[in-house]
Order: C-alpha cells, then structure tokens, then sequence
C-alpha cells in the first residue's frame, strides 16, 4: 500500500478518550465518530483534516481504553497511515484488525513537522518526507502480522480461513 | 534442560499448544473466556455475522456485561444495550447480566467466579488485565479481536517480555493497594510497561487481600502493560474455593526466568499517592497536594469499587459529613457489593455523610453518566484514568487516589489524608 499525504503532527501520549470522547460512544457509526475525532486536543482536527492526511506522533499513540472506535474514527475522518515512535498496544492490535495502516518509525517523526507533505511506501516501510527529501527506513511487520494487513484485517483472514467468503 | 518460563510465558504456551514459547514469538491460541460489554459488544457481534459464522464458540465461555451505560443512559444507549441482550439470548449466552444483577465487569467476573487461575482470557475493555491478581493471563483488546474470539475461541498474540515488581516490607498504615500502583506507575511511566507482562512478587504483595490485589492488576493497563500478574498463593486459593465455577490451574514462574527488567521496590517509601491531570503516571503524594479544591468525590469503578474500598471509605466517613461544596458519590460495583454495604451499616455511613450512592455502573469514571463535570470542575476519583475530558469537560480535572484519600477529600472539601480530620 502506498501513500501520500499532508501531516498532521501531535505529541505523545494520546489517549484514547482524546481520539474519541466517551460521550460518543453510545455509537458505532463511523461519519457520526469522525465528526468528533481528536475534538479534546485540537476542536478543528475535523475540519483541518482532507483525505489521504497522514498523522505523525510521538511516543505510546493510542494510549487508554481499548475503544475500537478510536481507530474507526480515525479511519473516517479520511487519515490513511499514522507514524508514532511508538504504539500502544491495543491500539495496535485494533488498527492491524481493521485495517487502519500504522507505522512505527522514531527516525521519521522526529523528520516530520507539522504540515509536511509524507510518502509511505507501508510493504516496504519507507518513508519519504517529501518537503525535506529525507528518507526514512521502518522495520517491516512481521510475516503473521503482513499477512492479517494483506488480508485487509482480521475479518477478512478468519472469512478466508473459514469459507465463508 | 527446559528454557524456564515465567508465568505469562506458561500459561501463554499451555494455551497455543507448545512446551515453550519466547518473548516476540507469535503464537495463536485457545481462549478460556472471551468479554465485551455494552459500548464493545455491539461491534463485536456485528463481526460475528462478517465472519459468517451462526453460533458463538461457546455459549459459556462468552460473557457480556452491560455495564458502561447502564441502567440505559439515554436513547443511543437504550438501543446498544439492547443489540447485546437480543445477541445474549439468540445465542443462548448463559454470562450474560441484566440490570439488577450486573455490576462492574472487572468487579463482577472475579467475585462470581467466572475468571478463575490458570485462564487465558480476552475482553473488549482495556481493564481485563484485572484478572491477572487471579492468576490469569487476560489482556484488553478491541472488538474485532473479541467478536472474532466469539465466532472461533481463538487469538494471536506476540508473548510479552515481563517485567518483575519485587515489593517487600511492611506498608505504612493507610498505604494501599491504589497507592502502590500509583506509585509504580508513577516511576515508570504510562509506557513504562509497553507490550510487556508485569508481574507483582514480594512479601507486601503476599500479605495483601485480594482485592487490593485486584486493584494493582486493574491498572496495569495505565503502564502500558498487556498483562498484571500475580502468583497464586493461598489468598488465591481461598478466594477461589466454593467460587470458582472451572477447576483453575496454577502456572508459577520458574526458577532463572528471564525477566528484561526487575524493580525492587520497599514498601516503606510507599506513600498515599494522588495521580494529577491529565496521566496516571502525574502522581504526587497527597501530603503535597492540599492545596487542590474539589467539586466532587467519586468512589467506585472497577479499580476501587469492591467491598474492601467501600470499607475503607466509610471508615473515614463515619461521623463526618461530606463538605457542603463537594458532591460525593459512591458507586458500589456490584449487586452482591451494595448488599455487603447494607448488612455492614456501610449505607448509613454514606447516608448520614450526605454521599449519593448509585446502582452498580462503570457511570462517570470514563465520563458516561452519574456524575459528570463542568468546564473547570475538579474531582477526586478512586477510578483509573485522568485524560483530558475523561469524567466530563475538556476543561475538567480528575485526581486519582485510594478510597480512604477520596473519602478524606470529601469532608475536608481538598485532596487530604484521613488523619487530616481529626
């Protein structure tokens, strides 16, 4: 999967009630979700953000409640790929299964501001910001995990395990 | 000779079907028991159907716990709630509570004996690390990953290095449970524990009632940690017997396992701790933290909400009133915890210090209903998170303490100690 985009560039630490207050959980609708996306950080992520953006963040992205809904409304609000130094785990998990790409690269974010334009070859784990030209290296997933992401999620690998589709 | 295991190691291994596993492997495995509830639960089950399957894995061994919104908040509420009752009964889902018996899932699994030693369990909500006190291996994770649990019985995890929590000596008195998660949490950070099992040993942790160890195992998740463990000793055992509904197996980490890294903490430099805006790991001790005014004391949440810290609260309250510019609200985390609170006279205490107390909901602490704040309000909480918004108004703030701390904090109308009352 290849990508490229405008970055939207956040600190570390960011919780999951930032990405999507609790108070809009009593839905699963994706619009509904992105509408309210990151609302608690920055009110206008929803309106500053056009899809195809990358976000690019510090360390332990995704921190906080397991909340699937975060990398849903994440998905929606149009982001393609998130960078961080680091992931928390669920959150982790969660993208990998719906198919939301992340890429954990520190050399890359700390290249990247605010505003960059980024291309992201995800197979490969390059990174190319391409308003400097630096070119950044990711390790690449394991092969069990390329295989969910190749599948396009978790659903989608047990549908062709199981038959069903 | 055999590559010696720690317990997280173990119990991850009897459940993939291998002698062994190592820290990075990637293994799939049986699930024990897989939980969601009503804010999870509805993507999970809409999974189940993607995935083309009829029937869940196991009717019992599927648990759903309404329990974030409920008794049904509004509307919206109402209507996820029901999409997890109509799936309970299609499916014939015999772990499945109504109102009037549910209580807090993380309260309510251990004390009725469905999560017992030995499992390997997954839920749809980042505080399933709670059962890790029992002895269980049980992680968050998201509802993709718990409806495919549903359909199939099955997960993939990477094995999680640990980290070993060596806590000797004797605590303070008043120093708890709450307090030295806090603590921990405080010297490692919110990502001290990324992807990795933390496991809690030691001669402080041998003497402590169960649930304060449920209290310990239930924020491991706020270090970033997959997993809280704690061996099983004899207060696992009795805390088990005539509970356990499934025969538990004890898996103990050997002798020369590898642990990447090991914190030897005494007890003695434990204080009562109070985790400040906007992370678990902002912690101060409360002695240094007089100076917060607070609109509101709540106690409760899976965290804080069995009936030791409901306990632990009256005691403090007894004979007080809550400050006239404070709401304290208590929220017993089950139907068997608010009965206990009855028999007890624990009620009348929190009646006649002018607490409210609620049903058995997870209500304010992820800022769902029950007590929500207003743009600069500050409250004390026995819950587990502080983010940004979490009980309310972005402008908001939580403070996270033990119950005795909350309670204190609630008469004295500041963040205070018990002591400071007299």
């Amino acid at each position: 999967m290849e990508f490229k985009g405008t970055v939207y560039r956040c600190g570390r630490d960011i919780d999951t009630d930032v990405i999507i207050p609790a108070r809009y959980l009593t839905t699963s609708d994706p619009a509904e979700l992105a509408k309210h996306c990151m609302e608690d950080l920055d009110t206008e992520f929803s309106s500053k953000v056009t899809k195809g953006d990358i976000i690019v963040a510090d360390e332990n992205f995704g921190c906080g409640s397991s909340r699937e809904h975060a990398p849903i409304a994440i998905k929606a609000s149009g982001i393609d790929v998130v960078i961080a130094k680091s992931f928390a785990r669920i959150f982790y998990r969660n993208c990998i299964n719906i198919g939301l790409a992340i890429i954990e690269c520190p050399e890359a974010v700390d290249g990247i501001n605010n505003g960059d334009v980024v291309s992201v070859d995800a197979d490969a784990g390059v990174i190319t910001n391409e308003t400097t030209g630096a070119v950044f290296q990711a390790q690449p997933f394991p092969e069990f995990l390329q295989e969910i992401i190749t599948a396009g999620g978790l659903v989608p690998r047990w549908q062709a395990k199981l038959g069903t589709k | 000779m055999a590559r010696p295991m720690t317990m997280a190691e173990k119990i991850l291994a009897a459940h993939a079907g291998l002698d062994e596993v190592v820290p990075g492997q990637l293994v799939e495995c049986d699930l024990d028991l897989v939980l969601a509830n009503d804010v999870t639960a509805p993507i999970a089950i809409k999974k189940v159907a993607e995935i083309g399957v009829d029937k869940v894995f196991d009717p019992e061994r599927v648990l759903l716990v309404p329990d974030h919104y409920t008794p049904n908040k509004d509307i919206a509420a109402a209507e996820q709630a029901k999409i997890v009752r109509d799936f309970a009964k299609a499916q014939g889902i015999t772990h499945y509570w109504e109102v009037g018996c549910v209580g807090v899932e993380h309260a309510l699994l251990p004390e009725q004996g469905v999560v017992t030693a030995g499992d390997l369990i997954i839920g749809a909500d980042s505080h399933t690390c709670t059962y890790g006190a029992l002895g269980a291996f049980s992680t968050g994770v998201g509802s993709t990953d718990a409806g495919v649990g549903f359909a199939t019985g099955k997960a993939w995890f990477k094995v999680p290095e640990s980290i070993l929590f060596k806590i000797e000596g004797e605590l303070a008195p008043g120093v708890t449970g709450k307090d030295i998660i806090l603590h921990i949490i405080g010297m490692i950070g919110v990502d001290g524990a990324l992807y990795r099992a933390m496991e809690f040993t030691g001669s402080t942790i041998a003497n402590l009632p169960m649930d304060e160890r449920l209290t310990i195992s239930n924020m491991a998740i706020e270090a970033g940690g997959k997993a809280g463990l704690i061996p099983v000793d004899d207060v696992t055992r009795e805390y088990l017997t005539g509970r356990s509904e499934r025969p538990w197996v004890e898996y103990h980490s050997d002798e020369g396992a590898e642990y990447c890294q090991v914190y030897e903490i005494d007890a003695a430099s434990i204080q009562p701790t109070v985790a400040w805006p906007h992370l678990p790991s902002n912690t101060k001790l409360v002695a240094d933290s007089r100076e917060v005014k607070i609109d509101q004391a709540v106690i409760g949440s899976c965290t804080n909400g069995r009936l030791d810290d409901m306990r632990q609260a009256a005691a403090v309250l007894k004979g007080h009133k809550v400050h006239p510019d404070v709401r304290c609200i208590i929220i017993p985390a089950t139907q068997l915890v608010y009965r206990q609170c009855i028999e007890e006279g624990l009620m009348e205490i929190f009646l006649d210090a002018n607490c409210a107390i609620s049903a058995p909901t997870c209500g304010p602490c992820l800022g769902g209903h029950m007590g929500i704040l207003a743009k600069g309000e500050r409250a004390i909480a026995t819950t587990n998170r502080n983010f940004v918004g979490r009980m309310g108004h972005p402008e908001s703030e939580v403070y996270l303490s033990s119950p005795a701390v909350a309670a204190a904090s609630a008469v004295l109308g500041h963040i205070g100690l018990p002591e400071d009352l007299d």
